[in-house]
């Protein structure tokens, strides 16, 4: 509760200026007994892209899925633009949101999966398509020219009318990443995308996410085990263990003069499995 | 015994409007089946508890009960309440409303089918529940379930002349009822059964084929 009026406060203050996009407030989730996020505090500003790294287990999963609004929070408070994600006031009393408030603030927000989850029955373009014209209500040839224009972003043009499993794993995923695009989300969240993929297969799309980190001011939040593209990718790096953030900094901060023991050796076992 | 070719040609008119009767029970039925049956797997899958308990168990009863006793439950007892139903309607109802309990398996598992992955795709991407279903889940769901709901089909087919139970003039009645005035069971009955084999054995192949083609795609 002050968390929150606190926030508010703030956030009243840094109207104009540069306020975050993404803040969590003392959050924490849990799954039955297992706490999976112990009172997290982090905040983002906007056009930040972020890597986050660690250990299997730790959380970073999670706090993707809560940002889509796929998982809730257990306690706390999370931000977004200044309001809050997981609750809603009504009634002057604060409530938890309903799928009326997410709806609303998913909106602002993209995502791209592990497993990519495209939709089978659909082609790339109608993968595209889709959503803009049922989310966003556009018309068919506005979706349709919008999916041209993330289909060549992504290198994909002329597998346009392939279904995808006509597609490689890293073709699939660039469209997963095209169509998460086209709706014109503020934050864009990529979990693990490149680890289903075949070795010789993870380059074509870490290339994608480096062109979008440098071209577009859209806010990325990226999970991911290479090493070598979070350096490239990120403004910050988060390293995280049991829910809690170890270690944040730049990626030269954390990569080459990490602080915590626990950071060096997270890396060197890393890198020494790497090369 | 000797077979009499007039007594078949004599009862072929009878036959042949009693089969009539037999496909438009199998297909409504079968249209009732289907939408229960999805209506009833959709129930069964609710979060809410007390919704999903008592479907299963309302669809439990049902199956484990003979559609005999439950047509003429329709028909001979609903009355006493103040419903009175067509012999047909009351067929039709009964047949499809035991037959839903096996077509919600087959939807339920074709449901429960489409991976975890698709439903969160579905909501990250903004869709609303129903577009999720529309647009999303059912596209995925109903090619594989096409097979065995196929083959419930036949088998309601099959079924269709319990409903002489309830004084539904379908294929078997129509051939019964000729039977009782004339004393002639033979060529009737032999009719019958081949009617049901001409019927259901291209069916059954058709069903097989599309079992086939749907086992190569996936
Ligand atoms: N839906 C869930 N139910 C129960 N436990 C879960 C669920 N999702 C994740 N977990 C557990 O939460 C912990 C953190 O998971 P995750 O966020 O996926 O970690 P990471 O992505 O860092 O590997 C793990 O122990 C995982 O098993
Ligand atoms: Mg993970």
């Amino acid at each position: 509760m002050f968390a929150g009026t606190r926030a508010q406060a703030v956030n009243a203050d840094l109207r104009g200026q540069m306020q975050n996009i993404i803040e969590f407030q003392d959050v924490s989730k849990s799954f039955g007994s297992l706490q999976v996020l112990d009172d997290l505090n982090m905040h983002v500003v906007p056009g930040e892209k972020l890597a986050l790294i660690g250990p299997s287990g730790s959380g970073k999963t999670t706090i993707l899925r809560i940002l889509m609004t796929l998982e809730d929070i257990s306690a706390g408070e999370i931000l977004l633009d200044g309001e809050p994600l997981w609750h809603e006031m009504r009634g002057g009393k604060r409530v938890r949101a309903s799928e009326h408030h997410l709806r609303k603030m998913r909106d602002g927000v993209g995502m791209v999966f592990q497993q990519f989850n495209l939709f089978p029955h659909l082609t790339a373009t109608e993968n595209i398509e889709q959503p803009q014209v049922l989310t966003h209500r556009k018309s068919k040839a506005a979706a349709r020219e919008k999916a041209a224009e993330m289909l060549s972003v992504v290198g994909l043009v002329d597998k346009r009318d392939h279904y995808p499993h006509q597609l490689s794993g890293g073709q699939q995923q660039r469209v997963a990443i095209a169509r998460a695009l086209a709706m014109d989300p503020k934050i864009m969240l990529f979990d693990e995308v490149t680890s289903a993929l075949d070795p010789e297969l993870v380059e074509e799309v870490l290339n994608v996410l480096r062109k979008l980190a440098e071209e577009t001011d859209t806010t990325m939040l990226t999970v991911t085990h290479e090493m070598n593209f979070a350096r490239d990718f990120a403004d910050r790096v988060l390293f995280f263990e049991k829910g809690k953030i170890v270690e944040a900094g730049s990626p030269e901060d954390i990569f080459t003069n990490p602080k915590e023991e626990r950071t060096r050796s997270f890396l060197r076992k890393f890198l020494t499995g790497i090369n | 015994m000797e077979w009499s070719w007039s007594v078949a040609y004599d009862v072929m008119p009878r036959l042949a409007a009693g089969l009539i009767v037999t496909v438009q029970a199998t297909l409504v039925g079968a249209l009732v089946a289907y939408v229960l049956g999805l209506a009833l797997a959709i129930l069964k899958m609710s979060p809410y508890r007390l919704v999903a308990w008592s479907s299963y168990w309302s669809s439990e009863f049902v199956r484990r009960t003979p559609l005999l006793v439950q047509l003429y439950f329709l028909f001979y007892v609903l009355p006493d309440l103040g419903i009175f139903l067509e012999p047909f309607a009351a067929g039709v109802i009964g047949l499809g409303l035991h037959f839903s309990t096996y077509t919600s398996e087959v939807f339920r598992a074709g449901i429960e089918n489409v991976p975890k992955g698709q439903w969160e795709a579905a909501r990250s991407l903004n869709y609303s529940t129903i577009q999720t279903w529309r647009h999303v889940v059912l596209p995925q769901a109903i090619p594989p379930m096409i097979p065995p709901l196929a083959n419930y089909l036949i088998t309601m087919f099959k079924e269709t002349p319990l409903l002489a139970a309830i004084t539904v003039v379908e294929l078997f009645n129509a051939a019964n009822i000729y039977s009782n005035s004339h004393y002639k069971y033979l060529e009737p009955m032999t009719l019958v059964g081949t009617f049901f084999l001409l019927v259901s054995i291209p069916a059954a192949a058709l069903a097989i084929r599309l079992e086939n083609a749907f086992r190569r795609k996936a």
